[in-house]
Parts: C-alpha cells; structure tokens; sequence
C-alpha cells in the first residue's frame, strides 16, 4: 500500500470528524436520545462551521482580515431565499434547493469579487474596514429593499411597498423591514454535512494547491511572492472570491432553515461577523479543524448554559474570555505542555517500572 | 508530532463535548422524565387516595387535583429589546400566580418558563425547542414580530397551540394555531387614519417613521393606503433607519416646510421622544399623534414631559386607567417589580387569561396531548370573549385576529386622558 503523505493523512481525520458526527448523532437520533433543543440546532451548526471554514480561508490563508462575512451570508441568504420562493410552485423541492444553493454561492461570489478588486491591491488592513462597511451597507440596502412579482414581471423599489404598483396577484418576495417570509424549509442536517463536506474539499485541496501555495506565498513574505513573478491581486482575489461564495453557501442553509428572513444586526450585522471572527481565532487561525470544532463548540454553548436563566449571555463570555486565555495565553500554552510532558514522563516511568 | 497530538486532543474534546452536550441533555430529559414519572405517579396515588376516602367528591376533579398545565414563553430577555421581553414575562407571571391562587385552569396547577429569544429567529427557534423538551403545552409569544413568525411555523408543524402577546406584524397569525392579543400593524394604521379623518383632527399630516423597523413601515404603509380614503392628505413623509436615529431635524423640517398641521408618528417612544424635544428646539409647533409605541413616553429620563403635552395616541393600555383590573394589575407589579407596567406587561397579563378562558370552554385535562389541547383551544378562541387590561370584550375569529376598540388617549397634565 503507498504510504498516505501527512497532509492526506491530516485531511482526512478532519473528513473523517465530521463523518464520524453525523454518524454518531443520526445514531444517537434514530435512538431517541437527542433532546429537541439540540435536532433545532444541528443545522445552525452546519452553517456556522460552512462559514468559519469560509473566513479561515481569509483568515488563515490569505492572512488578510474579513469583518464582513455576515455582510456575505445576507447576501447568499436574501437572492436564494427570493429564489425559492418565486419558485416555491414551479420547481420540485431538491431541485429547487440545489439551484437556490448555486445562486446563493454566485450571489456572495460576485459581490466579494467587486468587493475585492479595489481594495486587494492595497496593503495593510483596508480589507477590514471595507468589508465591516460593506456588511452595515449590504444589510441597510436590504432593509430598504422592496421586490415584488406578478403577471407583469419583477416589481422594485426603494421607497415602500405601495409604489411597487403590484397587480391583485402579485407575490411580495422582499417587504423592506419586514423582510422574507415564507420561503421553504428545505435545509436539513444530512444537507449541512453534504455541504460541509463539500466545503472542506474545497478548501482543503485549495489549500495544497499551487495556487493556495502561491496564496500562502503572498501571506507569508509579499516581496518574495512578487519577486517569483505571482501575480498578487489575482492570487488574493481568488481566494476571498471563494471565500465569499462558501460563506453565501451558508447564508442559503441559514435562509432556508427558517421560515422569516431579517436583515438585522443580530443575525447579519458586524457583531455576527466578529462572532465568526471569534470561531476562526479560537480554532485557531489557519486550522480548519480547529474552525469546526470551535463553531460547534461555541454555537452549542449558550443553548447549553439555558438553565442559568438570567446569568446565561454572562456566563458564556466569561467561558469566551477563558477559552481564549487557555488557548492563546503563553503562560497557558506553557502549562499545558508542562502537564502533557508530566502526563506522558509519568507514562514512560511506569513502563519503565 | 506535537501537532498531532493536538489534534487528537482537539478531536477528542470535540467527540467529548458533542457526547457530553448531549449525554447531559439526554441526563436531564431522562432526569425530568423520570421525576416527572415520579409526579405523577404521585399524584395518581393521591388521586386514588382522594377518591377512595372522598368518594362522593367530583372524581373527575379530584383526579386532576395536582396536575400541571405548562405554558411556555418565549421573549427577548437580554440586549436591547429585553425591555419588552421582561415585562411580558412579568405580566404573565402575575396572571400565573393569581390564577394558581384561585385554584388554577380546572383544576391543574399552571406553570410558566420563559425563555430568551434574544430578538433573533434563530435563537427563538432555539427556544422554542427547550421547552418543548421541558414539555410545554402552549406558547405564549413570541413577544417580537419575527420571531413570532419563525416560531409559529414550528408550532404549526408540531400542533402546539400558540398565542403571541404583542407580535404584531400580519404573519404572525398566518397559521391555524396560532392567535394573538394586541392590534395587528394595519388595524393600527387603518384606525389611526380613520380617527384623523373622521374626528377631523387635521388636514395635512406629515409622518416620520423607521423604515428599518418591522413595526413602523407596517403601520406606516396602511396608514397611507388609508389616508387616501380620508378627508386629510399626506403632505410629507420623512423615514429614518435603526442606524440613524438620533437627529431628526431633516424630517421635522420637511414636515415644516410642507406646512402639516399634525405629524403621525408610527414608532416607539424613545425615538418620539427625541422628536418632540427637537421639534420643540426648532420653534415648530405641531400635533402628534402616535400609536402603542409611544406608550412609556412619560417615562423617558431626562425628557421634559411637559412637550408631551397635547400628544395623541392610540393604545390599548393605560397605566393610571381607573378600573379595578388595572388598578390591582398595576399595584402588584408595582410592589413585585418596582416600576410601572407598559403595555407589554398588560398584553402577557392578557395572554393567560386568555388562555385560561380557552382551556376552560374547552375543557382541557392533563391527559390531554398537545395535538388535542391545540385542536380543542383553536376551537374554543372563536367562542370566548375576554375583559381584558388592554380591551373590554375582546374576541377572536378563526384568523386568529382579536377585535377590540382601540383607545384613544390624549396627554393632558402629565396623564393620560380618554379622548
């Protein structure tokens, strides 16, 4: 047998986490040992690690900071959840999720491509503060946004709902303020892992590409990266486009697992950026599987801590702050190997003995 | 090596969480179900016991003597909403405790959770399904618009019957099973218009609203299908965003220019707030007149509330109403809670009963399962009529919309006054 080199053997325990889990969990659901709380939650889940694995690209590979992720996943959200439903009758369900899937992934595709070719030529953190500008802008637009359909065509306006002019027929897909309502539940959790299984390949053979090597080249000394003739802003434009259109991905799981689509800063504003930011640095940056892990982790916690009532929000950024203390603190890093080398020496004693 | 090896840690601690997470979960269902079990047994032994040494007592009742009936709220309870959230939550939980010191809903003992919504569907969903495991009977929410929406198409799918206490927005009531206790956005704005236009109140009406809020681009786009209908017109209308909401001269001096006599409000109170005292800056002497929203004006720190003077509005709840209900309603939140009840308090309060007035008529037991309650309760909401704090005489029809007479108040000396 050929022996497996370390990134496929490391790639593929990261496959096979996530296989595992769904397996485990379809067990343990088919069993009846799964509270409700936690089958509502299997989805979030599945969207939020879609979108993390999404920003550690940015992140982690591309070594440029994104704080408009959210800003991407309204994007995905509100063209795929419009889709669906003016297609709510026309189109059979998998069909109909598939192709709201590609159109969500275009959507975030191509607004991060336009997002990306000003601002990828400069240095220095512009990203940032393009994309959190663009992400309050994408959710204002969409907040204004009136869109309606009926016998004669597709209806807009940016004032209100009346001077749409629609017909007696007409289908209102986006209502300003008041958002998508209605649009099909058609995400379910063996779509979630399907897609995020998706997702890691992609990012994970982008990653071990020539091109993710030119990318990490460009990351890690620019001037060496210019000097073997990489062409900067094409690399770098690449990757956030991908970015972008795996973090739209996740906006159409995220659209289509409720029935009411808002734009509000709680759920695509900066602070649901900064909260994905959150599941990339404490996965640690540039590990995917640590991105898993940590948006799991965290998107469980708060649901979990639901039995200490008023103290809930409290807690879990007291356990925030803790978790990245333990992970990132040297002093921490320092005890934790000290008590792996004392937990492993001890082995060794005993066999010895 | 190294690296490895946290990663086999890291996947570990994952494998571990997601057990634990749900082997803990699973451990307080089972440690619920046997306690219930443990319950209920109980009171089936007392029950037997009862009916054994009291023979001639009502069997039926006694059976039921310790029963729970579950209500399961659900409401922004933390960030910025959590005002609306909080009182709702403490309405009802008066109402529960009046209700289980008179004995309960035939009978059975009423229980209430409420959990936080935090003002997003998702999480509410989230909520929804924890106390569904904690084994609610009813709903009653959301509190928000959206999340009421989001929720109540799971309640749809499960047959939990549920009540919201203030989601106003139309879909909210879109399913069978669900129903609600406040004005819908367009009766609010379909009756605001109607008494602008038919008590003559003014000709030219101006309007300010937030066009990235639910509640207000509702009201606001009935309000104008409305004007049309009317004796007034609308000569300016000046929106604002969540993100813009401090400086609202722009606004006050369109609606100046355009010469309005009366400027509609659709939005809540601190917003208002802030217009009237810059209206008042700027030499602009107008009428406002507003909706439920503006219910809390006079309790705006540092707001001088002698500006509110002459504001119009229509709401369901007045805090220093003189009938009993309210006077008793307020005076115990009052001592429990320390401050004076809004409306959203009054709409939870109202939601309880309501719900005791249906499981009445319709007779629900503790044996009953949550498809039956929910077929039984959409049944009898179509047949009972409630006194209410926030309407005398409200009923419901099978759309699950209340008809009520909405109030109009007008600010005089500090107080609300009937108009």
């Amino acid at each position: 047998m050929k022996k497996l080199s370390k990134t496929t053997k490391n790639n593929l325990i990261t496959y096979g986490m996530v296989i595992l889990a769904y397996i485990i969990v379809q067990i343990l659901i088919s069993t009846g040992h799964v509270s409700s709380l936690i089958q509502g939650l299997l989805v979030p889940f599945c969207t939020y690690v879609i979108v993390a694995v999404a920003l550690n690209l940015t992140v982690g590979i591309l070594g440029e900071l994104s704080l408009g992720h959210a800003g991407f996943m309204c994007v995905g959200a509100f063209s795929s959840a419009v889709f669906s439903l003016a297609m709510k009758e026309t189109l059979p369900g998998g069909l109909r999720f598939f192709l709201a899937l590609l159109i969500g992934a275009a959507a975030a595709a191509l607004v991060g491509f336009l997002v990306g070719i000003p601002v990828l030529r400069l240095r220095g953190d512009y990203l940032a503060i393009v994309t959190l500008a663009f992400g309050e802008i994408i959710k204002n637009i969409i907040n204004a946004l009136y869109l309606g359909v009926d016998s004669n065509g597709l209806h807009f306006s940016m004032k209100d709902a009346l001077s749409l002019n629609m017909e007696e027929d007409g289908l209102m897909l986006i209502k300003g303020a008041q958002g998508v309502t209605g649009t099909p539940n058609d995400s379910n959790f063996t779509v979630g892992v399907i897609l995020i299984l998706v997702t890691l390949f992609i990012v994970l053979n982008f990653i071990n590409s020539r091109t993710g090597r030119a990318v990490m080249s460009i990351r890690d000394n620019r001037i060496a990266a210019e000097s073997v003739g990489i062409n900067i802003t094409k690399y770098k434009l690449i990757a956030f486009t991908i970015s972008a259109s795996l973090a739209g991905v996740a906006g159409v799981l995220y659209a289509h697992n409720l029935s009411t689509l808002n734009a509000l800063p709680k759920n695509f504003g900066y602070n649901m950026s900064i909260l994905i930011l959150v599941f990339v640095v404490l996965g640690g940056i540039g590990n995917i599987r640590g991105s898993i892990i940590a948006a799991v982790l965290l998107t469980l916690l708060p649901e979990v801590l639901r039995g200490l009532s008023d103290f809930r929000m409290l807690i879990y950024s007291i356990v925030l702050i803790a978790m990245m203390i333990f992970n990132w603190s040297p002093n921490a890093i320092f005890f934790r190997k000290r008590l792996k080398q004392r937990f492993t020496g001890g082995k060794k004693a005993e066999k010895e003995a | 090596m190294k690296r490895k090896m946290l990663s086999l840690v890291l996947a570990g601690a994952m494998t571990a969480a997601m057990l634990t997470g749900c082997g803990s979960t699973a451990g307080t269902e089972t440690g619920d179900a046997s306690g219930e079990n443990s319950e209920t047994t109980a009171t089936e032994e007392t029950g037997e016991t009862a009916e054994e040494s009291t023979e001639t007592s009502d069997s039926a009742q006694s059976e039921s003597g310790d029963a729970v009936f579950k209500i399961g709220g659900i409401g922004p309870l933390t960030g910025g909403a959590a005002v609306y959230g909080i009182a709702a939550m403490n309405g009802s939980q008066i109402a529960v405790d009046e209700i289980n010191a008179a004995g309960g809903i035939n009978g059975m003992t009423v229980e209430l959770n409420f959990q936080d919504d935090e003002l997003d569907a998702e999480k509410s969903i989230n909520a929804y399904n924890a106390l569904k495991d904690w084994g609610a009977q009813v709903i009653d929410g959301c509190v928000t618009s959206a999340c009421s929406i989001a929720v109540s198409d799971k309640t749809a799918q499960d047959q939990i019957f549920q009540i919201t206490p203030s989601g106003s927005a139309v879909d909210c009531v879109a399913n069978d099973n669900a129903f609600r206790i406040c004005f819908s956005d367009p009766n609010q704005g379909i009756a605001s218009a109607q008494y602008i236009g038919e008590n003559g109140v003014a000709s030219k009406v101006a309007v300010i609203y937030d066009s990235s809020d639910v509640y207000s681009s509702g009201i606001y786009e009935k309000f104008a299908e409305e004007a049309a209908n009317q004796s007034f017109e609308i000569v300016a209308a000046g929106a604002f965003t969540a993100d813009n909401k401090t400086d609202f001269s722009v606004q006050l001096q369109q609606a100046k220019d355009a010469g309005a006599e009366l400027v509609f409000l659709p939005i809540y109170y601190t917003e208002a707030s802030l217009i009237l005292t810059q209206a008042a800056d700027m030499g602009f002497d107008v009428d406002f007149f507003g909706c439920d929203g503006l219910d809390g004006i006079l309790n705006v720190e540092n707001f001088d509330t002698s500006l509110a003077e002459g504001v119009m509005l229509l709401t369901p709840f007045a805090a220093d109403a003189t009938d009993e209900l309210t006077v008793n309603f307020v005076a115990t939140y009052n001592e429990k809670y320390g401050e004076t009840p809004n409306q959203f308090a009054a709409d939870g309060y109202d939601t309880v009963y309501t719900i005791k007035a249906a499981a009445e008529q319709a007779g629900i037991t503790a044996d009953m399962s949550n498809e039956e309650i929910c077929a039984a309760l959409v049944e009898a909401m179509t047949q009972i009529t409630v006194d209410g704090l926030t309407g005398d005489g409200i009923t419901w029809d099978a759309s699950g919309e209340p008809s009520k007479a909405p109030k109009a108040v007008m600010i005089r000396d500090g107080v609300y006054t009937a108009m």
